[in-house]
């Protein structure tokens, strides 16, 4: 990752970045895991390897979380025509249960903390799907001031598919990639972000200004 | 009826008594239903305030898919924008198309060939069919029939694959554009429709007996969800959801647009205004719809698609301002445009019919139900996040 | 081809809320389309339309209200209809123009921690914050589609009329003249 674009645009020091007592109020503190993601190795035994890497190719669940308008090509994916059950995919309501999210096209920035929050709940291994040309680059919104232009500053993705909207023959091929990628044990973007925790945090704290999480009041 | 608010004017029903909600008394929970949530239609958010399983207060959260479609046209060319208009709504792009080249034309006195009229409304009636079925579906999927919602996806698909043949593309067809439409319909476009056209028509058999005739889907949606005749006109209701509450708002009729005014078809106003009530007036607009595309395709004549405009890049409007409106799936969609006669559009203010409806009206209407009713009273208002913040 | 059924007339504004109350109760227009502005900012004032529509005679007008760009501040007409609150958000949100009294106008409707200016304003530039905002991919460019096609095509005859065009814009005709004429 080439960070030296980002260095001198960062609006605050990047010591306080990471520190909760920068945005959060004293007693909303303890309401956020504040603990960072750690790597998983992925074991040494090829066979084992292997094995794990076929497990999660094949049961792909999918969060439903229609965060664009490409998600409205997913419902057709589900039904008898397309039938996307075949290949071990279904969708899930909450981001526990689910291992793939895919972003349905352009991410506004009031998505983007969402997406961010939905993503982190995600239990590993997860991986991430850009659909629409709007993920890649910004697409039809180049320049709008509300939509994130390239996805992958902010949360690490595997596999994009193209188009505006894709079909869901693309979809499928999408899929499909994102399987092999798993099978070759290469869709590591849950340990990239791992890895790279400051570089993304920090990216994301550039756009989202607001980064107070909604009130809860349980 | 009986203003919560207590005071009369019937012009501001209960906005000023927004529920004093005393959340440290931990009698109410406050739970959020959205983004992230398989029950809101497309990506919103409902920050509810619950007492037990009833609602007490409700706030909408939109934005969420914010693009700032009016600040882009406003720095593009007329052309440029027509592959941009039909992003803002994404179940009946067509509408917006049309509009935007039906104010435009009209800025700049385009007068369109005949034939064009009758494929562009062609094409608005089928997008129409297309939006209401799946509209259907998810309102069964929401009470729990989800079998129904497959049945209604599926059947939408052939009307998809209508528009592919038609236009290219399955969702934003990118068809109607100004002067026209992009090209003439193919051949034997007539008898395909029309076998998607029984297709649908069988769909709404089955539909009545498992939807319509189901005991829980008439003891759940029966009484829910009501909109009052009175507030039609403080909280600007329109379309279906108008007519179910004793309104005979129907833009077809009281403004004829394209060729609305040769066919023959009467406003269906319902006579329950509750969640069922709705479905119901859905599954007749979605016959009528069917009707009228026979009746398009009968009375079609030959003839060329489209005049010829003036050179794209170079296209310049007249100063002035005008308001187009058409009959969505959903109800009046419209277009406010300003022109200060250069080759950009001054403003585009596109006013979908979401946009009350969503937001002061559902705040409005759902006090008082348990949370299991909230995506299905949702889903019957057929909301559509993206034209609301556009 | 203008429409005949839609007019529009401006009236000043402190008595568009009257003009406003009248049409609705008096004038028959009772039913609210939508309130709208445009920012004309080389005159340094936004209108506001409030667009009307009576449901019975199939009319609508439209009211236009200038106020001054740099105090942008606007009666409220919340109490006129219930629908009017959500609009009034909105403008408060996209063009900075304030409603004391509205309920909730304070509050953000669509954006969220924005710290620029008002983003519908025609002075707030939308690519130069994107660019200065979102790091926008590098390798997107434009091209005219007769142009691509050609140079893909026919690359030699699309050379030569490049190689055409060059010499006549690097001013072989203008030194032919100035020589003919001296």
């Amino acid at each position: 990752m080439d960070d030296r674009k980002m260095k001198h645009r960062s609006p605050v020091p990047e010591e306080e970045l990471l520190s909760p007592d920068a945005f959060l109020a004293p007693e909303e503190r303890g309401l956020f895991c504040q603990d960072r993601p750690e790597p998983v190795e992925p074991s040494k035994v090829k066979i084992i390897r292997d094995f794990c890497n076929w497990a999660q190719a094949n049961s792909v669940f999918i969060l439903a979380f229609g965060t664009g308008c490409g998600a409205i090509e997913m419902r057709p994916l589900f039904t008898a025509r397309y039938d996307i059950s075949r290949y071990g995919m279904f969708p899930r309501p909450t981001p526990r249960m689910s291992g793939l999210f895919i972003i349905g096209g352009y991410a506004s920035v009031k998505t983007m903390k969402r997406i961010v929050r939905s993503y982190e709940q995600m239990q590993n291994p997860k991986f991430v799907m850009g659909l629409g040309s709007c993920t890649v680059n910004g697409g039809m919104y180049w320049d709008s001031y509300n939509t994130v232009k390239r996805l992958d500053h902010y949360i690490p993705v595997d596999a994009y598919v193209a188009g505006c909207m894709p079909r869901p023959e693309s979809l499928i091929a999408g899929f499909n990639r994102i399987k092999e990628l798993i099978k070759a044990g290469k869709a590591e973007g849950a340990n990239e972000y791992a890895k790279n925790f400051e570089w993304y945090k920090r990216n994301q704290r550039r756009i989202i200004k607001d980064w107070n999480m909604p009130e809860y009041n349980w | 009826m009986t203003c919560r608010s207590g005071h009369n004017d019937p012009w501001y029903p209960s906005w000023a008594d927004r529920p004093q909600v005393d959340l440290e008394s931990e009698k109410y929970l406050k739970i959020w239903q959205g983004p992230q949530h398989p029950g809101v239609t497309g990506n919103m958010a409902l920050e509810l305030t619950v007492e037990g399983d009833l609602v007490v207060d409700c706030k909408v959260h939109v934005g969420y898919l914010h693009r700032g479609f009016e600040k882009l046209m406003e720095r593009r060319k007329y052309m440029n924008c027509f592959p941009i208009v039909c992003r803002i709504c994404v179940p009946e792009p067509d509408f917006n198309e049309y509009l935007f080249a039906a104010a435009a034309e009209e800025l700049d006195g385009i007068e369109i060939p005949e034939r064009a009229k009758w494929i562009r409304a062609l094409t608005l009636e089928l997008a129409r069919i297309a939006s209401l079925t799946m509209g259907l579906g998810g309102q069964a999927g929401a009470f729990g029939l989800g079998t129904i919602g497959q049945w209604c996806i599926v059947h939408r698909d052939y009307l998809l694959d209508l528009f592919e043949e038609l236009s290219g593309h399955r969702i934003y067809h990118m068809y109607i554009l100004p002067g026209g439409v992009r090209h003439d319909l193919t051949p034997g476009f007539a008898e395909k429709t029309e076998a998607v056209l029984r297709k649908i028509e069988k769909l709404m058999d089955d539909v009545q007996k498992v939807l319509f005739d189901n005991a829980v889907i008439i003891a759940r949606t029966n009484g829910l969800g009501v909109i009052h005749n009175e507030w039609i006109d403080p909280f600007g209701i329109v379309g279906t959801n108008a007519r179910c509450a004793g309104g005979t708002r129907d833009v077809r009729k009281d403004y004829p647009y394209l060729v609305y005014d040769r066919l023959d078809f009467d406003v269906i106003t319902g006579s329950r205004s509750d969640v069922y009530g709705r479905s119901l007036l859905r599954r007749d607009e979605i016959l009528m719809a069917c009707d009228l595309v026979r009746q398009i395709l009968k009375n079609m004549p030959e003839g060329p698609v489209r005049t010829k405009l003036p050179n794209p890049l170079h296209w310049k409007i007249p100063a002035g301002e005008t308001y187009v409106r058409a009959e969505s799936g959903r109800g009046e969609m419209g277009y406010f445009m300003a022109s200060d006669g250069s080759e950009f559009p001054r403003r585009i203010h596109v006013r979908g019919p979401s946009y009350t409806h969503a937001m002061a009206l559902f705040e409005e209407m759902i006090r008082g139900v348990s949370i299991a009713d909230v995506a299905g009273l949702m889903t019957s208002l057929q909301t559509c996040p993206p034209e609301i913040e556009r | 081809m203008r429409r005949a059924d839609l007019s529009f007339i401006t009236v000043p504004g402190s008595r568009a809320v009257e003009a406003v109350t009248w049409m609705r109760d008096h004038g028959g227009f009772t039913h609210l389309v939508m309130i709208s502005c445009v920012d004309r900012i080389e005159e340094g004032v936004f209108e506001l339309v409030y667009l009307l529509n009576d449901p019975v005679a199939y009319l609508d007008i439209g009211i236009c209200v200038e106020i001054d760009r740099d105090n942008a501040e606007m009666e409220s007409m919340h109490h006129l209809w219930a629908g009017v609150r959500v609009y009034q958000r909105e403008l408060r949100e996209m063009f900075g123009i304030d409603f004391p009294g509205s309920p909730g106008v304070e509050e953000p409707m669509i954006l969220e921690g924005w710290d620029d200016i008002p983003p519908m304003r025609r002075d707030f530039d939308t690519l130069e914050y994107a660019e200065r905002t979102y790091y926008p991919r590098e390798g997107r460019s434009t091209s005219d589609p007769a142009t691509e096609m050609e140079e893909r095509s026919y690359p030699l005859d699309a050379g030569v009329k490049r190689g055409i065009k060059d010499l006549a814009r690097s001013g072989y005709g203008d030194k032919e003249n100035t020589k003919d004429e001296g």
